[in-house]
């Protein structure tokens, strides 16, 4: 129940209109800064009013569905994508075989690299080129990074702000959907957790997967966390700004990495050290056939979690070096 | 980019052919390649389709592919359908003295990729030019494994023969 509550707060954070855009949320999100400068410090009311503005900007521009998706573009543009993950991060990604060759399947990856995330690149570009771009597949993925300067090219890739409704959508037409449950708060940990499946909690995914009756395929990744030097994910900081709840922002995480220096926010990326990227996909999980008729929701997740976090011990056991790999 | 490579077999055209038409092998002797599939009811031939995967750089890349002319024991060659755009042909012509010498010619990129694409291409070329000479080097060993193993059955039931 209090998963079904968690989703169906981020529906309402996403906007709840069918195309799951956020401008049907507007009037809340200046509600929420009304409210806010009115109860609050003069200092937090200020920096709450900022975080809603941008919000309302961020509402603007997230209008992306299912159609954005273009595979001629996608295709025009994998050997860029190749080139980068190619020469710079040295990628590798193993038993690809593993995703079933047809129908909707839910990937559930852990993430890393900051606002960059290497490890998405990597595993999009290998998913086009194996199953090719024509096959339909969809990436859900934070509002402030649809609504950043890239975001148009995001959407073209066929990412789509995070919501169920989204999700659900993806999988009843039949797509491949990659989720990152650990989501802002996964992909900023600092880096000597960088070894750690960290989900937060969060087990949304398994109810998706569950109503949707599709199988679980775990994506693990390593190198990601080791593209700059995370410090903190400045849990403490996002709450003092309210952008936690004006923002659906977790984090205002901090880390040291190119060409900053000091890195508060990471709202525009940074340059990533060429951490050598090795992504695994693991056998897929038919949750009824291993779990029952019923399965319980909490045990399906340690399950899956448990699985991530041997294989990223098995991965990061090769690794001599960080950086190096 | 066009790749271009060759080798000379001690075997005759028909040997190397034979061996070049069953889809089953490619795995054996192609380098690189990951995947090589039949997809449809034609196994081999004119009009034969293939699923086929080659590791470049970070990914898998490949897609599908169509038998587009079919000369036997002289040329093969491929299409994409679907996938980085391609074009493969296998060239076989007998020497004077009985072996064959076979040839592989590649030719791949992406339309409208752009800058990128013609650098990503440049880049990929010295490793898929590796790909296709341990092929052509592999072809050569197996092919001829292949003629000496079927000469030795032949001497063997010869012998077999004359001593009935």
């Amino acid at each position: 129940m209090a998963d079904e509550a968690r989703l169906a707060e981020q529906a309402k954070h996403n906007g709840g209109s069918e195309d799951g855009s956020l401008r049907g949320r507007l009037p809340t999100l200046n509600g929420i800064s009304r409210a806010g400068g009115g109860v609050v410090s003069a200092g937090r009311g200020a920096a709450g009013g900022i975080a809603a503005g941008l919000a309302r900007r961020i509402g603007r521009r997230l209008t992306a569905n299912l159609d954005d998706r273009d595979p001629d573009y996608i295709r025009e543009n994998l050997s860029l994508a190749w080139l980068l993950t190619t020469l710079w991060f040295r990628g590798e990604v193993r038993n690809m075989g593993n995703v079933p060759e047809h129908g909707p399947v839910l990937l559930v990856a852990n993430h890393s690299g900051g606002n960059v995330t290497p490890d998405t690149l990597l595993f999009t570009l290998a998913f086009y080129t194996y199953f090719g771009v024509e096959r339909a597949f969809y990436q859900l993925a934070h509002n402030l990074v649809l609504a950043s300067p890239g975001g148009q090219i995001l959407r073209r890739y066929g990412t789509v702000p995070a919501s169920p409704e989204n999700a659900q959508r993806a999988l009843d037409a039949g797509a491949a959907l990659l989720v990152y449950p650990g989501g802002d708060w996964e992909v900023h940990r600092p880096s000597w957790e960088r070894n750690k499946v960290d989900f937060a909690g969060r087990k949304g995914f398994v109810r998706l997967a569950l109503d949707a009756r599709v199988p679980i395929v775990p994506v693990v990744s390593i190198g990601g966390q080791e593209t700059a030097l995370f410090l903190s994910h400045g849990g403490r900081l996002a709450r003092a700004l309210r952008v936690d709840r004006t923002m659906r922002l977790k984090v205002i995480p901090i880390s040291l990495a190119l060409p900053w220096g000091i890195n508060v926010g990471d709202l525009l990326g940074h340059i990533p050290l060429p951490a050598k990227l090795t992504v695994e996909v693991l056998a897929p999980i038919d949750l009824r056939a291993q779990f029952g008729e019923a399965p319980d929701v909490d045990e399906v997740y340690e399950h899956v979690t448990t699985l991530m976090q041997e294989t990223l011990e098995t991965l990061a056991a090769e690794r001599r070096l960080p950086v190096i790999g | 980019m066009r790749l271009n490579e060759s080798i000379v077999i001690s075997a005759p055209p028909k040997l190397v052919w034979d061996y070049l038409a069953e889809p089953s092998n490619y795995l054996h002797f192609m380098s690189g390649i990951t995947r090589w599939e039949v997809t449809g009811e034609q196994r081999t031939g004119l009009g034969a389709r293939y699923r086929m995967l080659i590791r470049v750089g970070s990914a898998e890349v490949g897609g599908l592919i169509e038998i587009v002319e079919w000369q036997e024991q002289r040329d093969m060659a491929w299409s994409s359908v679907l996938g980085v755009d391609q074009r493969g042909r296998w060239r076989l012509r007998e020497l004077d003295d009985g072996r064959t010498r076979v040839e592989l010619r590649f030719a791949y990129g992406v339309a409208g990729s752009g800058i990128p694409g013609w650098i990503a291409e440049l880049v990929s070329a010295p490793q898929l030019g590796g790909h296709l000479r341990r092929s052509l080097r592999q072809l050569k060993s197996q092919v001829e494994h292949e003629r000496l193993r079927a000469e030795a059955a032949r001497r063997r039931s010869e012998r077999a023969a004359a001593a009935g």
